[in-house]
């Protein structure tokens, strides 16, 4: 069986609201799960004794703009079996929260908080979240579609 | 007051406001105390906060905070067409700047179809390019971390060193350090007249220097003391820290991108891939990170010597050679999603991109560096570690500060 439908199935056991969609566009090839599915098809994703996901790269938030829907993308890779696969995640835009996977990757950690900081995506069990490269005290989250930057912080013009 | 004038006016609080300690003065027990390390202390390699829990000499916690130098990459890449956003990418990783720039290249041809089409002697010169490049950047990590434990000599040989490898990249591209040589789908320019020349002759005067600098620095009795059994960072937690580059070879994992994803011309070229192997002391430590970059120089100087051949020989500069013939005028990839991935001298530089298309600018452009993962793993390294050793482990990790706050 070719890799990525063997990691296709792996994940459709895994899920219980709604099936996982495949994306041939990207590259790697993605999985689509629902946010509450999350969770479960990480841990098989790491623990499956012929995928092994021991390595989470990079995880990306991204906003599709006011009106659409919020998006967390996964970039897994697996070390001793040389897969690749990308998970994405949707989340509501008016309330976006997502299970923390920090628990799972140490690495998730300080990835995860960055996409706290840049679009406010609250992870849910997360050990330490807080913002981590804008000030503390920042208005707003600088990389949503919809972003106002503040006039002035402490007295200093922002405009760029 | 005019307008354009900045004003910052201090007020007591603004610190605690902005990058509130995590660390509660309330919540010591008797003998610990709370030590402020950075943001401009020299050993820590840029704007790195710590906030250290101490009892006596022991470091119990270590809390980074970091942010000082972010520039903002995301946010401008969002704003601006696929090849404006390469000078951004140059102050990623700004003692690097050949090879980020190749890893973006990379992403944006694969992106448009056109990574298979590039010339062979573009992709030569690149890979030429980056890997002098790296010698630069390990140059810079061995050398300041020789003087953050207090070897001061090997410093100034590197830098000395480390000088002709700006001059030849200056010659090639116009500037020292952030060069917009690599553009999407070519060069700037070809290489100039006489540069693979001049580079057979730096490969020549390298080689004694390292071998120089192997037993100042690496055989020294002092720097072993300092460095073996110090920093240990075991295979799996470093692999579950998505820690990558040299710091995982070094945990002894044969991991590089390079060898795994096999990108560019590197199949074509020979060469080894130095993993740590505890000979001072335990697999990991910190003395095995210096001597894997050490040994990377090495193997960097035999693909600049293959890479050289082929320069002169199959793929010799012509007369009509175009390095800039398929460099698209417009860049306006189709509608996905793309995650690349390329070994920098750090580790893993990876960029994520959404293209809608619908415009020339990406949709989302995430730049995943590898100095932001490495240094995460910095809480896990600094529990119940001498403080005089914490100092040793941030210069091992070699944090370039540009790369971890983007």
């Amino acid at each position: 069986m070719l890799p990525f439908e063997e990691i296709l199935l792996v994940a459709k056991v895994q899920c219980t609201h709604s099936d996982p969609v495949a994306e041939e566009l990207a590259t790697p090839k993605g999985i689509r799960v629902h946010v509450h599915d999350l969770l479960a098809v990480m841990l098989e994703m790491q623990n499956h004794p012929s995928l092994y996901f021991d390595l989470l790269s990079c995880i990306t938030g991204i906003d599709n703009g006011p009106g659409s829907d919020m998006e967390v993308v996964y970039n897994l890779y697996s070390i001793p079996f040389d897969h690749h696969v990308m998970i994405k995640v949707k989340l509501d835009r008016s309330d976006p929260r997502i299970e923390s996977v920090s628990h799972l990757w140490r690495s998730a950690n300080w990835l995860e908080r960055e996409i706290f900081d840049m679009y406010g995506i609250t992870f849910l069990n997360h050990p330490d979240l807080r913002r981590i490269l804008m000030p503390a005290d920042w208005e707003g989250h600088p990389l949503r579609k919809d972003y106002q930057h503040q006039a002035y912080y402490r007295d200093i013009k922002v405009e760029y | 007051m005019a307008d354009n004038t900045v004003q910052y006016k201090y007020k007591p609080g603004n610190l605690q406001a902005s990058a509130p300690n995590k660390l509660q003065p309330e919540l010591l027990r008797a003998e610990e105390m709370i030590i402020n390390l950075g943001p401009q202390h020299p050993s820590t390699h840029g704007v790195l906060r710590l906030e250290l829990l101490m009892e006596g000499e022991i470091v119990k916690e270590a809390v980074p905070h970091i942010g000082y130098l972010h520039r903002c990459f995301e946010k401008h890449a969002e704003n601006l067409p696929y090849n404006q956003v390469i000078p951004f990418v140059d102050r990623l990783d700004y003692v690097a700047a050949m090879n980020n720039e190749h890893v973006y290249a990379m992403g944006v041809e694969r992106m448009l179809g056109i990574e298979h089409q590039i010339p062979k002697r573009v992709e030569y010169a690149r890979v030429l390019v980056a890997e002098l490049n790296r010698i630069a950047s390990h140059f810079i990590a061995v050398g300041t971390y020789g003087m953050d434990i207090g070897a001061f000599t090997p410093f100034f040989w590197v830098m000395r060193d480390r000088e002709h490898i700006l001059r030849l990249l200056e010659w090639a591209s116009g500037a020292r350090l952030l060069y917009n040589y690599i553009w999407i789908g070519g060069l700037f320019y070809d290489l100039p007249v006489g540069f693979e020349e001049r580079c057979a002759e730096f490969v020549q005067y390298i080689k004694p220097k390292l071998s120089e600098l192997e037993t100042m620095l690496l055989q020294n009795q002092i720097f072993i003391k300092r460095t073996a059994d110090v920093g240990v960072l075991p295979l799996d937690l470093a692999i579950n820290n998505g820690v990558t580059g040299p710091m995982l070879r070094a945990s002894g994992l044969r991991f590089d991108l390079r060898r795994v994803d096999a990108y560019s011309v590197y199949p074509e070229l020979d060469f080894d891939i130095p993993v740590g192997t505890g000979a001072m002391g335990t697999v990991g430590d910190c003395w095995d990170r210096t001597y894997v970059r050490v040994q990377e120089i090495y193997e960097s100087l035999k693909i600049i010597t293959q890479c050289l051949d082929k320069l002169n020989g199959e793929h010799k500069r012509t007369r009509d050679f175009d390095p800039q013939a398929l460099v698209p005028k417009k860049i306006r990839p189709k509608a996905q999603d793309l995650y690349v991935r390329g070994e920098i001298p750090k580790g893993e530089l990876g960029f994520f991109f959404r293209a809608d298309g619908r415009n020339d600018v990406p949709f989302r452009c995430k730049c995943r560096s590898c100095s932001f993962t490495n240094l995460s793993v910095l809480p896990e390294l600094a529990k119940g570690i001498l403080i005089a050793d914490l100092i040793a482990i941030i210069g091992s990790i070699d944090v370039v500060m540009g790369e971890v706050d983007r």
